[in-house]
């Protein structure tokens, strides 16, 4: 059978994938602007947050009437709580990647302390990941969600091999270097944040698969092919 | 418009078949009272006829309808409730139970001058009861049986089965729910059957004539096995026999008043019980 | 048997006639809790929970396969007397039915048709039936009242204290929300939820967040089979079957 509440569901979840790829987007950018030094770049993008910000609000409000009027249960309450945690995570998503660019204005007038190596790998996976979450959520894709949620070990990995690297080869050695080096140590851990949110996003989406909460747990991520219909 | 129009029409006409309907009692009442009225003292209520039956009063023919009508209902009425009870409460739905069911409907339509011929031929002659009060309460009491046992089966079909199942689930027994939970609301209209069926004994006359009416008795019966005289068999008898038709005539009309009287006064009291029980129903 | 399953249903069957109405159900009441019955019309809610207590009888032309028991003990053995099932087993019905008698003698009906007859006895229970059910404050001046007088919602609660007063184990419960307003709905509930203290309760209900708020477990039932039996929470969060998806999320038909 048809329902409205379909409709609504619909509309709510076409909204969730226009957040998503303006999120992406701004992830995008901001890594342009910080391999690019480019402070318009950054300033665009600080800009464009307040419309993602927007549209968190509106999907929020249209999650909550709909709670309330609908009273959902099942698949439809799973997608609903869901799609409300994936809102506020994707619109720190963004938040981080605002704070990236405000990072690029501290650096953008000075030379690089080093080259950029580790930093735009980390880069490129959290937008894969933030990328590939999306992907699974929309498509109820459990095995990518999986894959997002294993590869959150490599971004921690790359986030401490940038903090190594700095605080070891540059900020003991010449303390005088840090202003310069701090911002870059504060970046990743802020690509590594994102990373952080799209692995939430890659659980929750599970959840909402299979009604089994791999948050805190991730020994059920091994035996899912059992629990599978 | 049209609609309209043509609903306006129909309900006149309706209405206008209900007024026909209500003239013809309303003549029928105003005939005999008028003609009745005159014939009522408290002499004829209370005194025996006297002088080939030109003057005096008609008591023993009220007396006796009362014993008659009294008799017809003490037998008539458990068994027709007994008989409503086991064929709404108890018997299996079955073919059988059908046929009895139509049976006793049947019953009904039979002409009450047969019933009359069979306490004849019953209580009179083989029970050997004679002409009596009892032959002819019996007689008429049989009479009225499909109809007490219509009116209590249709008493005891209007009760929800609701209250049954209310009772079973609370542990009672089949007879127990029968007796606290059904025939209590069904009184009203079991005892309504009842009651328009006394109207109905009061006024026949076929059934008793062979059985238990006597034109003419001095004095009132003193036992079952005694002949009596009775209103309605006491009309037919001043309006056929005798030697003074016009002096007759004129007391059976008082006759009729009074029977007219009580027959409406027992409706009349069969619709304050429905009432009051209705009220007390809710 | 376990300590803790009041009534056990076993390999259950039942035909109207030749129609059958219940397929091969197996389940586990369990004792000192809701367990909410859900399902399309004529999926067979009712047929289950009367034959706890053994009403269908009433109705001709039936036949059960399979056990029912309570407490261990099959009630339909010819050996158990079903006056004492019914007794053991209290129910409440869709439309409240009170007995067109006063307020006082709905409750004590049931202790009368079991033979009860010492007045002070009668007095004390039918008060605390009627507190047990949340009506006596309500209903305490009135007692020699017509019951025809209440409201629904007072009438259900009323039904609600004659079923209480002949001391059941269970009590079944055929949709008792269904002809009443919202806020008589709530009250019957807390009721419900208080109940559950004292008694395995057993509810029919088509309105799915009644289920919800009030059940232990939930049982979902589809043209005479059981789908899926499980405790509520799981059943509207994430139900295994996906025709009780289906249906608790209205995509059914």
């Amino acid at each position: 059978m048809q329902r409205h509440f379909d409709q609504e569901l619909k509309t709510l979840k076409e909204k969730l994938l226009k957040m998503a790829a303006l999120t992406e987007g701004a992830i995008r950018l901001s890594i342009e602007a910080l391999k690019n030094k480019d402070k318009e770049l950054a300033k665009g993008v600080i800009k464009a947050d307040s419309e993602i910000d927007k549209i968190e609000l509106e999907i929020e409000e249209k999650s909550i009437e709909l709670l309330a009027t609908r009273q959902p249960v099942a698949i439809d309450l799973r997608f609903l709580t869901t799609g409300m945690k994936i809102n506020s995570e994707l619109e720190r998503i963004a938040d981080l990647a605002v704070n990236v660019c405000q990072r690029v204005f501290q650096i953008a007038d000075q030379p690089l302390v080093k080259p950029l190596i580790d930093i735009p790998k980390l880069a490129d996976l959290a937008r894969q990941m933030v990328k590939e979450t999306i992907d699974a959520f929309v498509n109820k894709d459990k095995a990518l969600a999986k894959k997002v949620i294993l590869s959150d070990s490599q971004a921690d990995k790359l986030r401490n091999a940038v903090y190594y690297e700095l605080v070891d080869d540059y900020i003991v050695k010449d303390g005088s270097c840090g202003p310069r080096a701090v911002p870059l140590i504060l970046i990743s851990r802020h690509l590594e944040r994102i990373c952080d949110h799209a692995t939430y996003i890659a659980e929750d989406t599970i959840y909402m698969i299979d009604a089994k909460i791999v948050k805190h747990h991730p020994e059920k991520l091994k035996n899912n092919k059992e629990n599978q219909q | 418009m049209r609609k309209i129009v043509s609903q306006r029409i129909g309900f006149s006409f309706l209405f206008l078949l209900l007024l026909i309907t209500l003239l013809f009692l309303g003549t029928i009442i105003y005939f005999i009272a008028a003609k009745g009225v005159g014939a009522i003292s408290w002499q004829f209520l209370t005194q025996s006829p006297k002088n080939a039956m030109t003057s005096g009063g008609v008591a023993p023919a009220i007396v006796g309808t009362f014993y008659l009508v009294l008799g017809a209902i003490v037998f008539s009425f458990p068994l027709g409730l007994a008989s409503a009870i086991y064929l709404c409460e108890y018997s299996p739905k079955s073919y059988i139970i059908n046929i009895i069911r139509i049976s006793i409907n049947n019953l009904a339509g039979v002409p009450s001058v047969v019933f009359g011929l069979f306490g004849l031929a019953v209580f009179v002659k083989f029970f050997g009861f004679g002409v009596s009060i009892l032959s002819g309460a019996l007689t008429l009491g049989i009479m009225v049986l499909p109809q007490i046992i219509s009116a209590s089966q249709e008493a005891l079909l209007a009760v929800p089965q609701s209250y049954r199942e209310a009772s079973f689930a609370l542990g009672a027994t089949p007879w127990k729910t029968i007796k606290k939970a059904v025939i209590p609301p069904a009184l009203p209209g079991i005892l309504t059957g009842v009651i328009l069926s006394v109207g109905r004994v009061a006024g026949e006359t076929a059934p008793i004539i062979f059985t238990a009416a006597t034109l003419y008795k001095r004095g009132y019966p003193n036992s079952i096995f005694s002949e009596v005289m009775a209103l309605p068999y006491h009309i037919y008898g001043l309006m056929t026999e005798g030697t003074h038709p016009v002096q007759q005539k004129e007391i059976a009309y008082g006759c009729a008043f009074v029977l007219l009287i009580l027959v409406l006064s027992v409706s009349f009291l069969a619709i304050v019980i429905r009432q009051r029980q209705r009220r007390k129903n809710g | 048997m376990a300590e803790n399953i009041r009534i056990e249903v076993k390999d259950v069957n039942f035909y109207y006639g030749k129609k059958s109405a219940l397929q091969n159900v197996s389940m586990d009441i369990k004792k000192n809790k809701i367990t909410a019955i859900i399902g399309p019309s004529g999926c067979g809610k009712s047929t289950l929970i009367r034959l706890f207590n053994r009403m269908n009888e009433l109705i001709p032309n039936t036949r059960l396969e399979g056990r029912i028991n309570l407490d261990g003990k099959n009630i339909y053995s010819s050996k158990i007397d079903v006056v004492e099932v019914r007794r053991r087993i209290g129910m409440v019905f869709q439309k409240p039915n009170p007995f067109p008698k006063s307020i006082f003698e709905n409750v004590a009906y049931g202790l009368r048709v079991n033979g009860i007859k010492e007045r002070k006895y009668i007095a004390a229970k039918v008060e605390k039936s009627l507190k047990n059910a949340a009506i006596w404050e309500e209903v305490k001046d009135r007692l020699s009242d017509n019951a025809l007088g209440l409201s629904g919602g007072q009438q259900q609660r009323l039904c609600i204290a004659r079923a209480l007063a002949v001391e059941p184990e269970v009590l079944l419960m055929d949709e008792p929300c269904s002809a009443l307003d919202p806020t008589s709905t709530r009250k019957i509930e807390e009721l419900i939820l208080d109940l559950k203290k004292k008694y395995t309760i057993v509810i029919v209900t088509h309105n799915m967040q009644q289920a919800a708020r009030i059940a232990d477990y939930t049982a979902f039932f589809m043209l005479g089979d059981l789908i899926e039996y499980d405790v509520t929470d799981k059943i509207f969060t994430r139900p295994s079957k996906k025709v009780t998806e289906d249906y608790i999320t209205g995509r059914f038909g």
